[in-house]
């Protein structure tokens, strides 16, 4: 069995953006493995354990996507994979250029995050399912292989369900689904002489980005001592009624 | 042609539906052609009768119960009939399955659009990213796929009365559902809220909401959850807002006992107005806060609900 995990490098959301000519300038932010991807490296990693085969990382981006690539290589993923693109390519774009990736590894199933940190886009998943011509489970919260299927719980607008899928199928995953592991040092070390395969992206892309700007709302900050709490209370009553006229 | 996916509940069009629908007119004003709508689902005839009148032409498909496949084909059959671009509400399932149909179609996916026009023959639009920080300007040559972020367009009006033509839909390999978990259904929905009263750890118990399904019923809003909350149980996790979670956008957003993580921030960060609720006057909330008070909520909770009260009366 073959178990991958796509995954892609974002800034920290803690880490200060800026904007330089128009684009996001990420060149002073902290980058990481995107954390709604941790969840399907972990579950790769779950799958793996208790089925047997291999758990491969495959990462989309420029040079520097491998330090996130060897982060999953670290929490315990076999091998890496690296489509190597410099610039923007939005997530269709990206389907196809990882879908030749894919097909040649011929995974039991692909894990990807419900939504990217960078892009706010949710439609990897589908993307990639259409690309491969399998179905595709979205946000899944519980996931259980039963030989040439899978069952799996995963959200909707409203509610929940429980589903069965013949494999492969793409899973996107999130909070829920388990608690993605640190990487330990000797993991870290590991990490260091497994394989990254690269690969030189085909990309055509189907969006062009324009302009980014960072508009961080400015906040009134009035901001009351609430010692008393029914004077506080009332008084922004008062503010939201009168001055804001919400209530 | 231009096509709307009419989002229902089986016998009504959600209020998105009538949002796609007026950015659809708006891109038809410099693209031309007819409206179309495409209506997906089972047993849709009266939802049909209500559907009808906001379009030329609305296509429906009777495919089911909602898998992501039985909803892309679908949208797919309406397209082929010539689609330039298909716009639709956002939501997760949307979102998901017009993945697919972007990629079907090697159409550029504009998703979670704020604004959107046609010039020249392309489409262009204004999104969030990076965790709602950023305002991006996009654009896309023809077919597009489009997704509206709810509450960002006033709705459209009905016209008149559009022809109905049912499509078949193809076979196709999907998911079996076994069993569907619906949510206990409190009020009006998180997404479409214009008030959203969230609590956080700070809360200290699933107790303590009480008070908040209260404040937020006298509001007429939602309740909201942070994803502490969700992990100790206290709250269902459709109702967290959050990076993990559902974003928001209300006119008002309450956050009680909310500490303020970026996580939660980048889920209700472009709300109207902010008020925060905290007994840290430190929690990095306060700075994201248009009002607040710098309390311990469990006092100043009832209070406010008191104070509610005496406002409405």
């Amino acid at each position: 069995m073959k178990f991958i995990a796509v995954i892609r490098q974002v800034p920290d959301g803690e880490s200060r953006l800026k904007v330089q000519g128009g684009r996001v300038d990420l060149s002073g932010a902290t980058l990481i493995l995107d954390q709604m991807d941790e969840y399907a490296v972990e579950e790769a990693l779950r799958l793996k354990e208790k089925h047997g085969g291999e758990a491969v990382v495959v990462g989309f981006g420029p040079e520097r996507v491998e330090e996130a690539i060897r982060t999953a290589l670290a929490m315990g993923m076999d091998r890496g994979v690296h489509v190597v693109h410099e610039g923007y390519a939005d997530p269709v774009a990206v389907a196809e250029a990882l879908a030749p990736v894919l097909r040649e590894e011929a995974p039991t199933l692909v894990l990807t995050g419900g939504q990217q940190a960078d892009w706010d886009s949710q439609a990897l998943g589908g993307a990639l399912a259409e690309a491969l011509g399998v179905p595709v489970v979205a946000w899944t919260t519980a996931l259980e292989l039963e030989g040439e299927t899978a069952r799996a719980k995963h959200d909707l607008d409203e509610g929940a369900e429980w589903v069965r899928v013949r494999l492969p199928a793409v899973f996107t995953t999130q909070q829920g689904l388990n608690e993605p592991r640190y990487p330990t040092l000797p993991g870290i070390m590991k990490a260091k002489k497994k394989e990254i395969r690269k690969v030189a992206a085909q990309v055509s892309p189907k969006v062009a980005l324009l302009e980014e700007t960072i508009q961080e709302k400015a906040r009134l900050g009035k901001i009351l001592d609430g010692k008393d709490p029914v004077a506080a209370a009332e008084e922004l009553v008062r503010l939201l009624h009168e001055e804001a006229k919400v209530i | 042609m231009i096509l709307v996916v009419l989002d229902h509940d089986g016998n009504r069009l959600r209020k998105g539906s009538l949002e796609a629908l007026a950015r659809a007119y708006r891109l038809q004003e410099a693209l031309g052609g007819e409206v179309a709508g495409v209506l997906i689902g089972e047993g849709l005839g009266g939802v049909a009768e209500e559907a009808r009148r906001y379009v030329d032409l609305l296509y429906t498909v009777e495919a089911g119960p909602y898998t992501a496949e039985r909803w892309a084909k679908a949208v797919l059959e309406a397209a082929k009939k010539g689609a330039k671009a298909v716009v639709a509400p956002s939501s997760r399932q949307s979102r998901t399955y017009l993945g697919r149909v972007a990629f079907a179609l090697g159409a550029g996916l504009l998703e979670d659009t704020l604004e959107s026009w046609a010039e020249g023959g392309e489409v262009y639009a204004t999104r969030y990213a990076y965790l709602n920080r950023v305002t991006q300007k996009v654009k896309a040559a023809l077919p597009v796929v489009l997704t509206v972020k709810p509450n960002t367009t006033p709705p459209a009006e009905p016209k008149g009365e559009g022809r109905v033509e049912a499509l078949p839909l193809p076979p196709v390999e999907t998911v079996e559902v076994l069993e569907k978990i619906q949510e206990e259904k409190k009020g009006v929905s998180l997404a479409e809220a214009d008030v959203v009263v969230t609590g956080g750890r700070g809360m200290g118990s699933a107790e303590a909401f009480k008070a908040i399904e209260e404040l937020a019923a006298l509001l007429g809003g939602a309740v909201g959850a942070t994803r502490a909350v969700v992990d100790a149980g206290w709250r269902p996790y459709g109702e967290q807002v959050g990076q993990t979670g559902k974003t928001v956008q209300p006119t008002l957003y309450i956050a009680l006992g909310v500490s303020g993580a970026v996580q939660h921030l980048a889920g209700m960060n472009k709300s109207k107005y902010i008020v925060a609720v905290n007994k840290d006057p430190e929690a990095p909330i306060f700075k994201h806060a248009d009002y607040g008070i710098v309390g311990d909520v469990h006092q100043v909770l009832p209070a406010l609900i008191q104070a509610v009260k005496k406002l409405k009366d």
